[in-house]
């Protein structure tokens, strides 16, 4: 932004960045594998269907370390599309309103976050 | 062996404004005789030179290496020296001055934010002490000389700044070509700047302004990579300040060291 000083080094856009940057990784890599898994290869009978099974999932879900894992495919991408989507409205003509919209992307990824700590725990 | 002429004339479409003539810049036509050896830059010389002594335009070395002929050559930031008229095959050819920066006059542009970018990185070797002569060379290995060479071809021509739709949107950002040079030095063993750099670098302006678009490593005329350069430079700023919430007292610490 044109109006903030050069020398002032940011501590939270790094955050937001490697937030952003490591809900990218989990986006590009994890989550087309879910996509495929849950949403072809089981309806389709490409895989037993029993691997999806109310019983077989909800004894996954009691595991600690799958639940870290679900929480980590869940909230991550949340900031990838935050950032994304600030750069992006920003670009398109809104750099004025940055703070809010800051405030409404980040925001929604936090609640996000703790909105699947909520449903995980 | 002399080069077959496809053609022996070329149309061009020149951008001219001349501030003590022209309101704004407008298009003049010009029709040279042309052969298949000419670059863009014999194109603008000839007319320079023959057809209309008052078209103004940067050039010096005509070999690619002093950076200052670039263009925009039908809409594409190009070094005018290095692209030839027979690769353009719709005449006529729209030679216009780089995008992104004010026009002075012609083909002429202001490139006084670049400098001032360029300074505020220090792109140059910085040394806390320096040892006394005596002591000899600071030696490099040719591992060490690996890790920065891709990003020491910079030749200052601001193609990447005329290709980044972030630096045309946002006009404070840093810019490819200084944050790619900054990542350079950090890079050298020999250096013991990036404390001195990582103001320009680090804030808001610097490199967290760029969104990965990559023109500015597309159009590199040297295939320097700036777009990796700012890329690495985000994963060493933000490994860097995880790494001072860790330890404060290490915040002082190179960005740089966790990235390579």
């Amino acid at each position: 932004m044109a109006s903030a000083n050069r020398t002032s080094v940011p501590r939270i856009e790094p955050i937001w960045w490697a937030l952003f940057s490591a809900g990218g990784f989990v986006s590009a890599f994890l989550v087309p594998v879910h996509l495929f898994v849950n949403g072809l290869a089981v309806p389709l009978g490409w895989l037993d269907t029993d691997i999806a099974s109310y019983a077989r999932m909800s004894e996954l879900i009691n595991q600690p370390l799958v639940r870290i894992y679900l929480f980590v495919l869940i909230a991550l991408p949340l900031y990838t599309w935050a950032h994304r989507f600030l750069f992006t409205v920003q670009d398109m003509g809104l750099a004025r309103f940055r703070k809010p919209l800051a405030v409404l992307c980040y925001g929604s990824a936090v609640t996000g976050s703790f909105w699947a700590v909520w449903i995980l725990w | 062996m002399k080069a077959s002429t496809s053609r022996s004339t070329i149309k061009l479409e020149v951008t001219r404004y001349r501030p003590s003539v022209d309101s704004e810049p407008h298009d003049q036509s010009y029709e040279i005789p042309c052969t298949d050896d000419m670059v863009v830059l014999d194109a603008l010389n000839y007319i320079k030179d023959r057809v209309d002594g008052t078209l103004s335009f940067r050039w010096s070395c005509h070999m690619g290496v002093c950076g200052s002929c670039g263009v925009m050559v039908n809409g594409q930031p190009k070094l005018s020296c290095a692209i030839f008229l027979r690769d353009y095959k719709r005449e006529p050819i729209h030679i216009e001055p780089l995008t992104n920066f004010p026009i002075i006059r012609d083909l002429v542009t202001d490139i006084t934010d670049f400098m001032t970018k360029l300074k505020a990185v220090k792109p140059w070797i910085i040394r806390k002490k320096e040892k006394p002569l005596s002591e000899g060379e600071y030696r490099q290995s040719a591992e060490e000389l690996e890790r920065y060479h891709q990003f020491s071809g910079c030749i200052n021509c601001m193609l990447c700044y005329s290709a980044c739709p972030v630096y045309g949107l946002h006009p404070g950002f840093l810019g490819p070509a200084a944050a790619a040079l900054a990542y350079r030095y950090n890079l050298d063993s020999r250096d013991q700047g990036n404390d001195e750099r990582q103001p320009a670098i680090a804030s808001q302006e610097g490199i967290w302004e760029c969104t990965f678009v990559g023109e500015c490593t597309v159009v590199c005329p040297k295939d320097v990579d700036p777009a990796a350069a700012l890329q690495r430079s985000k994963v060493a700023t933000a490994q860097s300040l995880l790494g001072s919430f860790i330890l404060p007292r290490a915040s002082g610490k190179s960005a740089t060291e966790g990235s390579s």
